[in-house]
């Protein structure tokens, strides 16, 4: 469980939000609004630890994240604006870095069944430089389907996708909640999980 | 019954304070400052060997004893500000750095006016002039460093962290130029009697103590100002009596 | 799934930052030309005459290679942080020392390493002695890793900055000067007929001992810059 007590956050000398307060239980997703520059990116990286809060808390299973440390980045999956893929290695070569880079080794048949599900059939040994953003963005979202990890923070998953890897996304975070994960995303588009009611944390 | 330190250590209280203390040390950094000169100058005896130039060590000494001693309350102050988060001590140790830079420069600067007629040089390749010349360097980066950070959270606890990496290679290159002056048998500054003359004595003191208030005047006149800067859309800032005047 | 070991991550980070540097070679051959550019044109600015050449060689091969390895400070976290994997390496759920050191291992061997490797045929442009040769490359061997790992630190706290690229010169170079006065220092005791062992072991501990906290100290810089 995820919870977030009276947390403030501040860019420069501006104030973004004070006094948020919410927790997030298993199997459960929440979608945070607000207008650009709100301070929905911050939130997320906040909550990844990335920035520390001005003020308040967040408490991962009861104990504050700041002491789990390397504990909580285990349970965490984070995808931010940029892929953090490399435009020189291929599209598996990525996916096995990334692996890699979050504590964990996959097969070369498992990255290469993510790709496919994601669409990149017969590209995993292109080099990513020559793929179109919407490719890139789905190599990057790959990420979701070898990881373990119990919180998705995602930050605009949708950019650059079509219609069809949208859906994909629908029901990749479907099955996620099913397993009694969670997710954290903002979007500008329409996104809706079949049979799950969608929390909304509104910034202004 | 325990003080309170961290009441001070508020922005706010702080800012009142120092401005209540900089007229006091300013004034007996001057009055010292004149002491210092007047004995130095026209009390202290003619040296046997260095004849009147050795009379620069009034200015030169307590300058380098300063810049040294200035760049580890800065990093005391940094590692302060990055444990404890306390603003003010990033605040101080931001504010200590221009005077570090400029006693480790008056230090440089007096040192080449005396090597001319000592070694007949301005430059000499001394190991204490040399570990000098590296602290302005030191100085000098962290300044840049900070400049160039917009973020002030950020420009604090980067410039925090090189303020302590450096302060702990201090004594390694101090060292470092030290042997390699001993192996290239360079010149060193070695005073001439074995005891210095009771005055020489007394005007370096006044003079050390007089830079020394002069350092913490400024430091509180800049802390003072930093604190304006940072705080300029707050509303005890705008209450000041001093921000009225001006709008 | 398999969970990685901190040894399994070094190597991982290593031989994914060589990965990426064979399929970009050009950046790690900018830096060794640089390096024998530097060397060649002190011949030029000081004239040809043997006795001289001889006696500046080895500190004029010592600062070339500081200023090559501070041309590609930058460089080193600069592209994970362009594109987000520098988030992902933060939120490693291993140390993040361990991967900065990998970072920094990975480094000096596209940096280091080629400056110790081809500072032998630089030094016998400089009509340096085959004692005096295997003494730079020793000491360059210590030596160089030294200015990765400060290098680092140097190149974590400036990470993002405008004119990054200079700043972290300013601030790392000061920080290495004892290398320098060691490793100069080393290959002058070989050629004047004295034994180089102090010299040797000062580079040594220097070494040891920004091996042990560097790495530290250089991944909280990359959270402070990431802030």
């Amino acid at each position: 469980m995820l919870e977030v007590g009276n947390l403030a956050c501040s860019r420069g000398d501006h104030r973004l939000f004070s006094g948020l307060s919410f927790s997030l239980h298993a199997g459960q997703i929440m979608q945070v609004q607000g207008a650009n520059g709100s301070g929905k990116t911050s939130l997320l990286r906040t909550l990844c630890g990335f920035i520390t809060p001005d003020e308040g808390g967040i408490s991962w299973n009861g104990k504050p994240v700041g002491e789990l440390g390397e504990d909580y980045y285990a349970e965490l999956l984070y995808i931010g604006h940029l892929n953090a893929i490399k435009d020189e290695l291929n599209a598996l070569e990525n996916l096995q870095m990334s692996a890699g880079l979050a504590g964990y080794t996959v097969t070369e048949q498992q990255a290469v069944a993510a790709l496919k599900r994601m669409g990149l059939q017969r590209r995993e040994h292109l080099p990513v430089r020559v793929l179109s953003q919407g490719q890139r963005r789905r190599v990057a979202l790959a990420r979701l389907l070898i990881s373990d990890a119990h919180l998705w923070i995602l930050d605009e998953p949708l950019t650059a996708l079509d219609v069809g890897a949208v859906g994909l996304m629908q029901e990749l975070i479907g099955e996620h909640l099913s397993k009694d994960g969670m997710v954290i995303f903002t979007t500008h588009q329409p996104l809706q999980v079949a049979g799950v009611q969608t929390r909304e944390l509104v910034l202004s | 019954m325990a003080i309170n330190w961290f009441k001070y250590s508020a922005p706010t209280t702080f800012y009142g304070l120092a401005g209540k203390l900089i007229p006091y040390f300013a004034w007996a950094a001057a009055i010292l400052f004149v002491i210092g000169l007047y004995i130095g100058f026209f009390v202290a005896p003619t040296d046997a060997v260095q004849s009147e130039a050795y009379r620069i060590m009034f200015i030169h000494v307590p300058a380098s004893i300063l810049s040294m001693f200035i760049y580890l309350v800065m990093a005391g102050y940094a590692a302060l500000g990055l444990i404890f988060k306390t603003r003010l001590s990033a605040m101080m140790a931001q504010a200590l750095a221009p005077t570090g830079a400029l006693f480790a420069f008056i230090s440089l600067w007096t040192g080449a006016l005396w090597g001319k007629p000592m070694w007949g040089a301005w430059w000499v390749w001394d190991a204490r002039l040399t570990s000098e010349l590296i602290l302005l360097f030191l100085y000098l980066g962290f300044i840049a460093l900070q400049a160039s950070i917009e973020d002030s959270r950020r420009a604090d606890k980067a410039g925090a962290l090189l303020a302590i990496v450096g302060s702990v290679n201090v004594p390694i290159i101090y060292f470092s130029v030290k042997w390699w002056n001993t192996l290239h048998q360079g010149s060193t500054i070695k005073f001439s009697g074995t005891s210095m003359h009771i005055a020489m004595q007394q005007a370096m003191l006044a003079m050390l103590i007089a830079c020394w208030l002069y350092a913490i005047a400024v430091t509180l006149a800049r802390v003072r100002s930093i604190i304006l800067e940072r705080e300029a859309n707050t509303t005890w800032v705008n209450e000041l009596p001093e921000m009225k005047v001006q709008s | 799934m398999n969970k990685l070991s901190l040894f399994g991550l070094l190597s991982l980070v290593i031989r994914r930052d060589l990965l990426l540097a064979m399929r970009r070679r050009a950046d790690v051959l900018t830096t060794l030309v640089f390096f024998v550019m530097v060397v060649s044109l002190f011949p030029l600015g000081v004239g040809p005459e043997p006795e001289m050449l001889r006696k500046m060689a080895s500190g004029v091969v010592w600062v070339a290679a500081l200023l090559a390895s501070m041309l590609s400070l930058p460089r080193m976290f600069s592209a994970d942080y362009l594109d987000g994997t520098l988030e992902q390496m933060l939120l490693a759920p291993q140390s993040l020392t361990a991967l900065v050191l990998g970072k920094i291992v990975a480094h000096w061997m596209l940096s280091g390493l080629p400056l110790v490797l081809i500072a032998p045929v630089l030094g016998l442009q400089f009509d340096m002695s085959a004692q005096a040769l295997g003494m730079l490359v020793l000491a360059l061997l210590l030596g160089t890793p030294i200015l990765s790992m400060i290098g680092a630190v140097g190149a974590a706290l400036t990470l993002g900055l405008r004119g990054g690229g200079v700043l972290v010169s300013l601030l790392v170079l000061p920080l290495c000067i004892p290398v320098l006065i060691f490793g100069a220092g080393a290959v002058e005791a070989v050629t004047s007929g004295m034994s180089a062992v102090s010299n040797l072991s000062l580079l040594a501990a220097f070494m040891l001992f920004a091996l042990v906290f560097t790495p530290f100290v250089a991944a909280q810089a990359l959270r402070i810059s990431m802030e």
